[in-house]
């Protein structure tokens, strides 16, 4: 570990710039939201949140934003080396493109997937020759998922890719390593860092996301489709505008996101001393 | 400059050719097919109502609404990100974990939230509210925070708070700080080893960030709808989609759609802006 | 020795690579500068100039006044016309000139806005129950149910049914949607206030069945909801799912919605309307805390009384509302079947019973669709 006093300047400076707008635009407000679930007494607190719908929500949300993120690094990798090392037609649109999930208004983007993959859509046709049914469905929300997730995967991986020495792959094809055996085990670890920040982002973008999954769910409580946003929309647009109950299941969905970021962080540190040694 | 070395660095072009192949039909399939759905959906009753759609006048309010938005929020980003990932890759201190998942949160928080958030700290029932009040009395102005451009523009820094700083730390990270260090020990000063050193490494990063971010602002739905409820006064491109969407009749959709393809579009043109700034500096190294 | 020998080395050429960059040969990072400048300059520009044309066509009279209707989304098309239809009432009376800003969304994430610092000054929301909620906030006084006409309700509406074209399922009445095989689209009135509307219309319907026979009435409704097939967050997204993707049978829908959906889309779809049925009353009130320190309550109130209108129930009753006034709704007998019984809230004891008894959580509605 290096020393706590760094030769670098601007440590003092950046600490306060970086605390007093984190603490301004994101907890300030933030607090006063979770400032509501402390009305519930505990015991209220803890009825409200192991609810069966609630728990169920939970499970939904966090295991498909968790398939979605899984499916994004595959594809997301794929993605940025294809983008990155290989020339083809095209390849500048794509490149252009990627980012087109943020672009597209998330409820937008909800009806037009909810529409494609429902059964009159053309995805969704296709679909339901093999007995597979995407929209009003879990695939359905993996998908929307995928959707938005994507960008954060690729956009993480690529700056990092392009900057990978070429030394590294070279020296382990000298040492006489095959071309898979050289990727797997010194171009993955050198990205693992990367990947894994694009994975905790789409998994937490993919756990609170709400726009583009409301339309395709079908928020079934039977089907299990009802995602923890939904719950939370329930609690504050239903007659009894219950602040609380939202403010207290949002407060749940934040501690999990938080520790999920948090376990990432720290894979991520120590992925990153492991590969500057 | 990659391509033509013969280094072992490329693969079989099997490989390569299914590699390509498997993103292509990914491709398509997850990010082309929706686009040309809504192109399509946009242009199928015709041209006429496509440019009624665009140069109508709450189409307009709601493009200036979200310009001044996606633009102080990119400069209030890019500010907080060039810090934060300054401070998160230079230096060593007790805490530097938690701060850094701390800065992630807008990414994991249900937009529903992120614009309730500022609605229980400045709107009616906000603790804020007085104190906002109160400064209006003294200065003479009659500024609100929420409901208003301002709380949109609030709510769009909220959701792409972190996008500058999380496309710059990984790659800070990846470049160590050895080079600083040297700089410094040189006697250079704080900015100009910024500029100078630092600021090379992460041109690319950093504009990938702010592309990021303006997409996302540009986009971003749930919280600003929040805190954003007069058509033609507050509502940027998303809500205003979003109210042609729910109008429910035939038309209206269609021009929901039309809408959407101009949100595109300025996607689009970000995206090429990027594309060829990119393009030129590669040509100079 | 070695060893510490290249660590010395790599340290020299690091230092000597930083100086160069420290040096005046930056040219690199330099024009970097320059071009994310540059950029930032020019997107500046394009924003100032595009706010500066904004702001000049938005600016309007000195001596017009605004006022806010927080309204849900069914009406926008309605209100649409009936502002400009009052603007030009208001100038003949008072010689001024009036704007109506609209707002419109779920019914009751709508009401919260209101709550939460939505400066209107009037509401016009799908239920009386969303309008009680700003009442016990203290912003509206109370007794505005009796400020106005019928309950403050200058429209009403029903609850229908919309099939595809030939009604291949053959829906004429309530029993018809909990046959095996149907399927109903309806949105969930757990998070939508007009859905509640929906459900009490079943309900009753099964009152009338089973004669009062509460296990029996929830079986229904059970049975009904199994049926349901996709249950969106709202009504307008019901119907979105419905007409656009083409999901379920049968629609369970606002009369309004329905003959809406007819004329967008003629020879689609087909309207049923079941034997019994519930009068949905949408409430129109003036936000006091809000009008008062506008200045609007004088407006505002005419706004709100010129509802009344002949002209203006007759406008409602051409965008598919029933308007209240009886001599105006026969005039609409051949688009509205007159002859449905309709049941009304107060034969649930009001809204806020009716909300206690069916929707809160671990209420019927949970019991006969939860867990």
């Amino acid at each position: 570990m290096k020393s706590k006093r760094s030769v670098i300047p601007g440590f003092g400076l950046t600490m306060g710039i970086t605390v007093a707008m984190l603490s301004i635009f994101i907890l300030i407000p933030l607090a006063s939201v979770l400032g509501y679930s402390f009305r519930l007494s505990p015991a209220e607190f803890w009825e409200l949140i192991t609810r069966p719908n609630v728990i169920q929500a939970f499970a939904t949300s966090i295991g498909c934003a968790f398939a979605a993120a899984l499916i994004n690094c595959v594809f997301g990798l794929l993605l940025a080396w294809v983008l990155v090392r290989y020339d083809f037609p095209g390849k500048r649109l794509m490149d252009g493109m990627i980012e087109l999930p943020f672009a597209l208004p998330t409820a937008v983007a909800g009806i037009t997937l909810s529409r494609m993959y429902s059964d009159q859509g053309v995805l969704g046709r296709f679909l339901e020759r093999f007995g597979i049914q995407a929209s009003y469905t879990k695939l359905g929300i993996i998908i929307a998922l995928v959707f938005v997730g994507i960008p954060f995967v690729v956009r993480a991986l690529q700056p990092v890719l392009e900057k990978l020495p070429e030394s590294f792959e070279e020296a382990s094809m000298m040492l006489g390593a095959g071309r898979f055996y050289t990727f797997r085990r010194v171009i993955l670890p050198e990205l693992m860092p990367a990947l894994l920040t694009g994975f905790g982002l789409a998994l937490a973008r993919g756990i609170g996301e709400y726009g583009s999954v409301i339309y395709i769910s079908g928020n079934s409580q039977k089907e299990g489709t009802q995602v923890v946003s939904y719950i939370i929309m329930q609690k504050l647009n239903s007659g009894s505008v219950d602040y609380e109950g939202a403010a207290a299941i949002a407060l749940v969905l934040l501690l999990i996101s938080f520790l999920l970021l948090l376990v990432i962080n720290l894979i991520q540190i120590a992925a990153g001393r492991r590969t500057r040694q | 400059m990659k391509k033509q070395k013969t280094t072992g660095r490329e693969e079989k072009p099997w490989v390569r050719r299914l590699l390509i192949g498997i993103s292509v039909v990914f491709f398509l399939i997850m990010l082309v097919f929706p686009l040309v759905e809504v192109l399509y959906r946009s242009l199928k009753d015709g041209l006429a109502l496509y440019v009624e759609a665009i140069t109508a006048k709450n189409t307009l309010s709601a493009l200036r609404v979200t310009l001044i938005a996606t633009v102080t929020a990119v400069a209030v980003n890019t500010f907080f990100g060039l810090c934060a990932a300054w401070l998160l890759t230079k230096f060593e201190f007790k805490g530097k974990q938690v701060l850094s998942a701390l800065i992630d949160i807008p990414f994991s928080i249900s937009p529903v939230i992120a614009g309730l958030a500022y609605i229980m700290t400045f709107g009616r029932m906000g603790w804020a509210t007085p104190a906002i009040d109160w400064l209006n009395e003294v200065l003479g102005t009659d500024i609100s925070l929420v409901f208003s451009v301002p709380g949109v523009v609030l709510a769009t820094i909220f959701v792409t708070f972190p996008f500058v700083s999380r496309e710059l730390i990984p790659v800070l990270q990846a470049q160590g700080s050895s080079e600083e260090e040297a700089a410094a020990m040189m006697g250079a000063k704080g900015f100009t080893i910024w500029r100078r050193v630092t600021f090379p490494h992460i041109r690319w990063a950093l504009l990938y960030g702010i592309i990021l971010c303006a997409a996302r602002a540009i986009g971003e739905f749930g919280a600003v709808y929040a805190v954003s409820k007069a058509r033609g006064k507050t509502f940027t491109l998303p809500l205003e989609i979003d109210a042609l969407y729910m109008a429910g009749s035939a038309d209206s959709i269609t021009q929901a759609f039309a809408v959407s393809s101009l949100l595109v579009l300025l996607a689009v043109v970000m995206l090429i802006l990027k594309q060829i700034v990119e393009h030129r500096g590669k040509r100079e190294q | 020795m070695k060893m510490k020998f290249a660590v010395k080395n790599s340290c020299l050429s690091l230092c000597r690579k930083v100086n160069r960059r420290l040096g005046a040969g930056m040219l690199r990072g330099g024009a970097g500068m320059k071009r994310v400048g540059a950029l930032a300059m020019a997107a500046m520009l394009l924003v100032g100039g595009a706010a500066g044309c904004g702001s000049t066509e938005s600016q309007g009279d000195s001596d017009t006044i605004t006022i806010t209707n927080v309204s849900y989304d069914p009406t926008r098309e309605f209100y649409e016309a009936y502002n400009s239809m009052f603007a030009e009432y208001y100038k003949e009376q008072t010689q001024k000139n009036v704007e109506v800003v609209q707002s419109h969304g779920g019914s009751g994430s709508q009401a919260r806005s209101v709550l939460e610092g939505n400066d209107a000054d009037v509401v016009t929301l799908a239920l009386a129950h969303d309008i009680t909620i700003l009442e016990e906030a203290g912003m509206i006084e109370p007794g505005w149910m009796d400020e106005l006409e019928s309950n403050s309700s200058p429209y009403t509406s029903t609850i229908v049914f919309l099939v595809r074209k030939g009604n291949e399922k053959g829906i004429e009445d309530w029993d018809d949607l909990i046959e095996p095989g149907v399927e109903v689209i309806t949105p969930d009135p757990k998070s939508s206030g007009g859905a509640c509307w929906n459900f009490l219309a079943a309900w009753y319907y099964a009152q009338q069945q089973y004669g009062g026979d509460e296990t029996k009435m929830k079986e229904f409704v059970k049975a009904l909801y199994e049926n349901v097939l996709v249950m969106d967050s709202g009504a307008r997204g019901s119907t979105t799912t419905f007409v656009e993707n083409g999901q379920g049978d049968v629609l369970i829908a606002w009369e309004n919605e329905a003959l809406l959906t007819l004329e967008e889309y003629p020879d689609e779809y087909e309207m049923v309307t079941p034997s019994v049925s519930i009068k949905a009353e949408p409430s129109v009130a003036i936000v006091d805390e809000n009008a008062d320190r506008n200045g609007t309550q004088e407006v505002a109130k005419a706004y709100l009384e010129y509802l009344y209108s002949d002209e203006a129930q007759q406008l409602i009753g051409e965008h598919y509302y029933r308007p209240c006034n009886e001599e105006i709704l026969q005039g609409f007998s051949d688009m509205f079947d007159l002859n449905v019984d309709l049941c009304t809230i107060d034969d649930f004891g009001g809204w806020d019973q009716a909300y206690e008894d069916f929707f809160t959580d671990g209420a019927i509605f949970d019991e006969i669709y939860g867990g």
